[in-house]
């Protein structure tokens, strides 16, 4: 049982281990911006609270908002690229597969024959970047929407519409 | 039969007496308190009687303003005092039609009419109240309705089935008044004093009478002339005694007033349209459940009622029972039972042949790992700062819990069959669960940072209407699960789930046979 092979109706071998597409590069820095936009109030917070304790020389310059900054920095740069490198799609005939997760790793498979309806968002952000979310909705409590974000915008449609096809292909 | 109608005019008095009743309160509180001075008796009295002629205008009106209209296509409500609102929904969207009793209701012959569509968050349509006998007539002429529409698009399922005597099906469960009391004792329940303290609290809000201050009540007992002081230390022994006698009776007093309010008169039958199900005392209600939609079944007991082999089966399915998602179909009831009733559902229980796998042995050691060491934690600081010999305790709880994991993991286990996939799993007693892999929708893998060290994982399995999680499966394991279950779940889509499950099934049966050459 070692083989993880399955077939699908078409003939093809689906093989639910094989290698993901990555996500569109851009994913990254759209979770950079929103990471910064995030970062900010904690930041304008440091600063202000680092002023207030340099009037009454609590504590040595920087003891607040340098701890702040490195954090800040750290979920800025690095982050964002290890949560890119731990995303990942693959689409085979009949079904979508979703990875991610950098600590908690979820490995999700969704049947098209079980998607009841799809959308495809797209944020300010997302616009500017050219990229697109595309969530699959189920009819089962647990995991009743998945989510893949980070699809380039063309592509997110592309797949909805395959998904679509085959959705009414198998309906008829 | 397309005109506009009303609810049963007594509808108007089972809103009358409700405001009379939520006008009690207001009326007693502000006689015992200290508002309004000498007058607030007629204060009172005043609120009150305001209270229940606006509440009975207020329900009136409603009723006045509440139609219902069974269409062609639909059944539409207007309802709305100051707005309007009108709500249609079309025969084919409605999944049931189930009819409630309350109490008061019931009295004066009235049900309320719910039409089940399968929408969350409550957003089903429902008339309160009609009388029985229009209920019923509804809910046949729904069913009568839709089998049309069935009929003319399909096979017709159950041919020969007259729709007067639908209901009348076969019996596959029945709680007799000495099968109630077993279980009424296995309920023991002190829920009782946490509503008498609740209850005391409040009387001690509205007036005066402190009932937690104990002088008040040594002063009561001494002015009746007996002198705590001499009463001797067997006495008080012996009204220890009497004492813990009296909270063991009331608990299964509780146990078993609390069982036959709930369960009295418990029947299950299976007719051409499903499984009904008609109990309770006070409230009597009466669901139906359409075979077909049954998600998931789950196998229940008790800590204590599964050393006496009683079980308690439940469907998992899309409409809600009284706020939880699965419906009771057998409360208490022996293994034969919830077996029979399983098959009639079209699902089977696991036997002699299931190959039942165990959860990893490595998230049974991080499981005992993990509630031990924060048992030991907290024996750090009770072994310097307590007294010596508490630091006893939570090593013996620590060991305690490493005794209850081992045992627990005894029914960690699952097993898939060609069409079922199972699970139990459960602390001193197993909680099993059943479900048909073709009626799954989604399968994860999910691995937390423990859990990717150590080789094992969750498996999610989505579920219309309930959860289905394996724990602690290794992860080639979770793998081949789920490379199983989705070559079933892809073979077939949603929309022929219902319409026919026999043939899908088999070709998902065939799918799987292929699948298991092939590895």
């Amino acid at each position: 049982m070692d083989q993880m092979i399955a077939p699908s109706p078409s003939g093809l071998p689906v093989d639910d281990e094989g290698e993901l597409t990555r996500l569109h590069p851009n994913y990254t820095h759209a979770l950079r911006v929103r990471t910064v936009l995030f970062a900010i109030p904690f930041l304008v917070a440091a600063l202000v609270l680092e002023a207030i304790s340099r009037d009454k020389a609590l504590l040595p310059p920087g003891a607040i908002a340098g701890p702040v900054l490195l954090i800040a920095l750290a979920l800025v740069i690095r982050v964002p690229a290890r949560r890119y490198n731990a995303r990942g799609y693959q689409i085979a005939a009949d079904r979508l597969r979703v990875v991610r997760g950098i600590l908690w790793r979820s490995d999700t498979v969704v049947p098209f024959g079980r998607v009841q309806h799809i959308d495809v968002d797209q944020g300010p952000l997302e616009r500017f970047f050219g990229i697109a979310t595309m969530t699959l909705h189920t009819a089962g409590n647990h995991n009743a929407s998945v989510s893949l974000p980070g699809l380039g915008e063309e592509l997110a449609r592309d797949m909805r519409e395959e998904i679509r096809a085959h959705i009414r292909r198998e309906s008829m | 039969m397309s005109e506009a109608r009303h609810t049963a005019p007594l509808s108007v008095a089972v809103g009358a007496i409700g405001a009379i009743r939520s006008a009690i309160f207001p009326a007693v509180a502000i006689i015992f308190s200290g508002i309004g001075g000498s007058g607030r008796f007629l204060i009172g009295i005043g609120v009150g009687v305001a209270s229940i002629v606006i509440g009975t205008l207020v329900s009136y009106i409603g009723w006045r303003r509440l139609t219902y209209t069974i269409g062609a296509q639909d059944i539409r409500v207007e309802s709305g005092i100051l707005s309007r609102s009108a709500r249609s929904v079309p025969y084919e969207r409605i999944q049931d039609v189930s009819l409630e009793a309350k109490l008061l209701p019931r009295l004066l012959g009235l049900a309320a009419v719910k039409f089940e569509t399968g929408a969350g968050g409550g957003e089903d349509l429902s008339l309160q109240y009609l009388t029985a006998a229009e209920g019923e007539r509804l809910r046949r002429l729904v069913r009568a309705r839709r089998d049309e529409e069935r009929a003319a698009d399909s096979v017709s399922d159950e041919p020969g089935s007259a729709p007067e005597d639908a209901d009348e099906g076969e019996v596959l469960f029945r709680l007799g008044p000495r099968r109630l009391l077993t279980f009424g004792l296995f309920e023991f329940s002190l829920a009782v004093f946490a509503v008498l303290g609740g209850i005391l609290q409040y009387v001690d809000s509205l007036t005066n009478f402190e009932v937690w201050d104990f002088d008040l009540w040594r002063d009561l007992v001494e002015t009746q002339g007996v002198d705590l002081v001499a009463l001797d230390a067997r006495l008080k022994v012996l009204g220890a005694v009497t004492g813990l006698f009296g909270l063991v009776l009331i608990g299964f007093g509780t146990g078993i007033v609390r069982t036959f309010a709930r369960d009295w008169g418990f029947t299950l039958t299976r007719g051409p349209r499903g499984f009904r199900r008609l109990r309770g005392l006070f409230t009597r209600t009466d669901v139906v459940m359409p075979a077909h939609r049954v998600q998931a079944l789950v196998i229940g007991t008790g800590l204590l009622r599964y050393r006496f082999g009683w079980h308690s089966l439940s469907f998992v399915s899309l409409a809600q029972d009284a706020g939880s998602a699965s419906h009771v179909v057998a409360p208490f009831a022996r293994m034969d039972e919830v077996a029979a009733i399983a098959t009639s559902a079209g699902f089977h229980l696991p036997d002699a042949r299931t190959h039942w796998q165990r959860a990893s042995r490595r998230y049974l050691a991080d499981r005992i790992i993990r509630d031990s060491a924060i048992l030991l934690l907290a024996a750090i600081p009770a072994a310097i700062f307590a007294p010596p010999g508490v630091v006893l305790i939570p090593i013996g709880l620590a060991v305690l819990a490493a005794g209850v994991n081992l045992y627990s993991w005894e029914f960690r286990r699952h097993a898939v069959d060609d069409s079922q996939i199972f699970s139990s799993h459960g602390l001193l007693s197993p909680t099993s669960q059943t479900a048909t892999r073709l009626k799954l929708h989604s399968v994860e893998i999910a691995q937390g940072p423990l859990a990717r060290w150590r080789g094992y994982a969750t498996v999610h399995l989505g579920l219309a209407g309930g959860e289905f999680a394996i724990r602690g499966v290794p992860l080639a394991e979770a793998r081949a699960l789920r490379a199983k279950v989705l070559a079933t779940i892809a073979a077939t889509d949603f929309s022929r789930l219902d319409q026919s499950a026999g043939q899908t099934l088999s070709d998902a049966q065939s799918g799987f046979s292929a699948n298991f050459a092939a590895t």
